[in-house]
């Protein structure tokens, strides 16, 4: 292979590979797969094994929030109006939106917590907030039991339709994945991006429609202001679920949109997202063992 | 490929620098960035690296040594590609694992058993080699009634031993050691002694970053010296570690310790003033030079300089050498020989001179000279006038190396004994 010429030869040839400094992701994307899933299991597992009421207090959270929003804008308010099964697509909204802000407020300070494998090994340092998204999934998996199960007990059925599942998930997926790195690698640099986040997903929550249906807004205000929050990927995804899985009174963003094409506008968005943060980070990525 | 175990190299590194930029002042939000979008923040630059070349053959145990702040940290992580060199090359042939720092990713909340999988997957394991080699870990730890325990329960002698076991289990082609040989107690230091004279037999590569010159003269075939990110020595692991005392000393030396200031204020002088001690120094004659820091081993000359004020008859030099803790180590009195010094007149200048072998350990040593007449009486005395430094490339621990031989003889051996028996 090399210098087995003799020294003056080996004196030129490179030997193995070159050491180049970090990437994002890594030399190997199976190592990178294989320590993200690691990391999110791990703590996950802890999460869950970690005290005796473990899954419990998991479901806890969406569900108090749930009770306690439930009691205001369906009890008292009455933002559901004539909307079927309102109940089960505010839970459903709620639990969306709390993957989105599990996903993105873990990951801004994730490489910063993790510091020591950035630091330390040659880790990729993509692997840490793809790590905090895929945890987020977990959580979002578990929550999704209860949301079927009181869709259930309120009589609602199933539909053909809920095999777009998987689409919509992936399309949130990759919006969430897209920030999770841009807020990641922008925090290296910038350490006011956390309470910034802060403000802005509060923004964010009562900018789509969790606690009021769509269709208040087409009434109350303008169908172009409801296709407006649609280019919001978190909301098209919530209000497509409500479509597709809660009940189809709820209008997908498509027939709002006038069109199925519509429905580009928050995938482009997402995969916008998505690309911008993987460039961010990625250019990134060979100065944050170093600016931590 | 042939079997070339040495001169094939494993590591190439050419002409590697690496400038850090530091931020003047630490302006790190996006508001100030969004007020001001055009002011540059001010850097500093921090050259850690410039130009270091070297090459590992493969199955070289490669010691690379430096003060703190040399670089040699960074070197590390250039190699391990944790921070990328602005400039130069390097290259390395096979599977490369970083030791900069003992448990990366343990979680104090698993047991052992889920810390050793973790920690074996960070490191480059899959899962099932991580599996597979879970016995041999615990073995080396000697852990086996403790893999069930939560890490937090462990004491941080076990938490280090399982660390090191995980990282010694792991048989990559390179290995990147930085400076965690020392740790356990002295039976777990010897059985890592000899998994790394294992390791230099197995034709693995190994990279080791130390001070301690004790494991880079035991381990390593060749060694590098750092200093301000350029490499100042390399060859011979022997010759670096002594020239790595030399500019660790020095440094120190120029600073605190010995010799030919008057002036100071340290060694006040006390005596009824008849005569002042000038100064002190110490030379190494064979090397026709003043020395600042004295090897262990080396001829060695004290000298003092003395000015009489008025006349004095047969007066007595002297000088004690006392280490950190007070003991005195080195003696020397012009009283101990019979043939007395003679008269000298009012503004005489003398130099008294001791030559001796130094066998002092390596340590700081304080220098009070005196010098006084027959009758005890003190006509100057400086206490701790000065202080000078011993060194020893491998500290033998004694407080004075005395000179021996050795030898050893077989008396019995135990097939001469059981043919007498038959």
């Amino acid at each position: 292979m090399i210098g087995v010429d003799g020294p003056a030869s080996r004196a030129v040839t490179p030997v193995g590979r070159e050491v180049t400094g970090p990437t994002a992701m890594g030399s190997d994307p199976r190592r990178f797969w294989h320590l993200a899933w690691t990391l999110a299991t791990t703590e996950f597992k802890l999460r869950f094994f970690g005290s005796v009421l473990g899954y419990f207090w998991q479901l806890m959270r969406p569900l108090l929030l749930f009770a306690i929003l439930y009691a205001v804008f369906v009890g008292i308010l009455d933002t559901g109006g004539d909307q079927p099964f309102f109940g089960v697509a505010l839970l459903l909204g709620i639990v969306v939106f709390q993957f989105f802000a599990d996903s993105t407020g873990a990951s801004i300070k994730s490489l910063i917590q993790r510091e020591n494998l950035v630091r330390k090994i040659d880790f990729p340092p993509a692997a840490i907030p793809v790590s905090c998204v895929l945890q987020a999934l977990f959580n979002f998996g578990l929550n999704l039991i209860p949301v079927f199960i009181f869709l259930f007990a309120a009589g609602g059925k199933f539909y053909w339709r809920w095999f777009e599942l998987p689409l919509i998930l992936a399309m949130l997926i990759v919006f969430v994945t897209g920030l999770s790195l841009l807020l990641s690698a922008l925090f290296v640099s910038f350490r006011d991006v956390e309470p910034i986040w802060e403000v802005v997903s509060q923004a964010l929550f009562y900018g789509t429609p969790i606690l009021y249906p769509l269709s208040l807004v087409i009434d109350k205000v303008s169908l172009t202001a409801a296709q407006i929050m649609l280019a919001n990927p978190l909301a098209a995804a919530i209000q497509q679920l409500r479509h597709a899985v809660v009940d189809p009174a709820y209008q997908s963003p498509g027939q709002i949109f006038g069109s199925t094409a519509g429905d580009l506008i928050p995938i482009g968005v997402s995969v916008l997202t998505f690309i911008v943060g993987a460039l961010y980070f990625r250019r990134m990525a060979p100065l944050i063992a170093e600016r931590l | 490929m042939p079997e070339r175990t040495t001169s094939v190299p494993a590591v190439v590194v050419r002409d590697v620098s690496k400038t850090f930029q530091i931020p003047r002042d630490q302006v790190h939000t996006l508001k100030e960035r969004a007020l001001h979008p055009f002011r540059r923040a001010a850097h500093h630059e921090f050259a850690a690296l410039r130009g270091v070349s070297f090459e590992v053959p493969k199955g070289g145990f490669f010691g690379i040594v430096g003060r703190n702040g040399s670089g040699k940290s960074t070197l590390l992580k250039c190699l391990a590609g944790i921070y990328g060199a602005d400039g130069g090359a390097i290259h390395i042939d096979g599977q490369v694992s970083t030791f900069i720092e003992l448990g990366v990713g343990f979680n104090p909340d698993l047991a052992a058993r889920d810390n050793v999988t973790l920690n074996a997957a960070m490191l480059g394991l899959s899962r099932r080699e991580a599996k597979k080699r879970f016995d041999a870990v615990i073995d080396f730890a000697e852990l086996q009634e403790f893999t069930e325990l939560k890490l937090k329960n462990y004491s941080s002698g076990m938490m280090v031993r399982l660390a090191f076991a995980v990282m010694i289990e792991i048989d990559s082609d390179v290995l990147l050691i930085d400076e965690i040989l020392a740790v356990g107690d002295a039976a777990f230091q010897q059985k890592c002694a000899d998994k790394f004279a294992k390791i230099r037999k197995s034709n693995r590569t190994v990279l080791l970053v130390t001070h301690d010159m004790g494991a880079v003269q035991r381990f390593c075939d060749e060694a590098l010296l750092l200093e301000h990110g350029r490499v100042v020595a390399s060859g011979d692991p022997r010759e670096v570690s002594d020239d790595y005392l030399n500019l660790n000393f020095s440094e120190a030396a120029r600073e605190r310790a010995t010799a030919t200031d008057p002036s100071e204020d340290q060694g006040a002088s006390v005596g009824d003033g008849r005569a002042v001690i000038e100064g002190v120094r110490f030379d190494l004659p064979e090397l026709g030079e003043a020395a600042t820091v004295l090897p262990n081993g080396a001829r060695t000359a004290f000298s003092m300089r003395v000015r009489f004020t008025s006349d004095v008859k047969d007066p007595i030099f002297s000088v004690v050498l006392h280490n950190p803790v007070g003991l005195a180590l080195l003696t020397a009195s012009s009283g101990l020989d019979d043939e007395p010094a003679g008269d000298f007149k009012s503004g005489d200048v003398v130099t008294w001179t001791v030559n001796f072998n130094n066998i002092l350990g390596p340590d700081r040593y304080t220098v009070t000279p005196w010098v006084m007449v027959g009758g005890g009486e003190l006509l100057a005395l400086r206490e701790k006038l000065s202080s000078v430094v011993v060194t020893r490339s491998v500290p033998t621990g004694a407080l004075i190396d005395v000179p021996f031989e050795q030898s050893l003889q077989r008396e019995l051996t135990l097939d001469a004994e059981q043919e007498k028996t038959q």
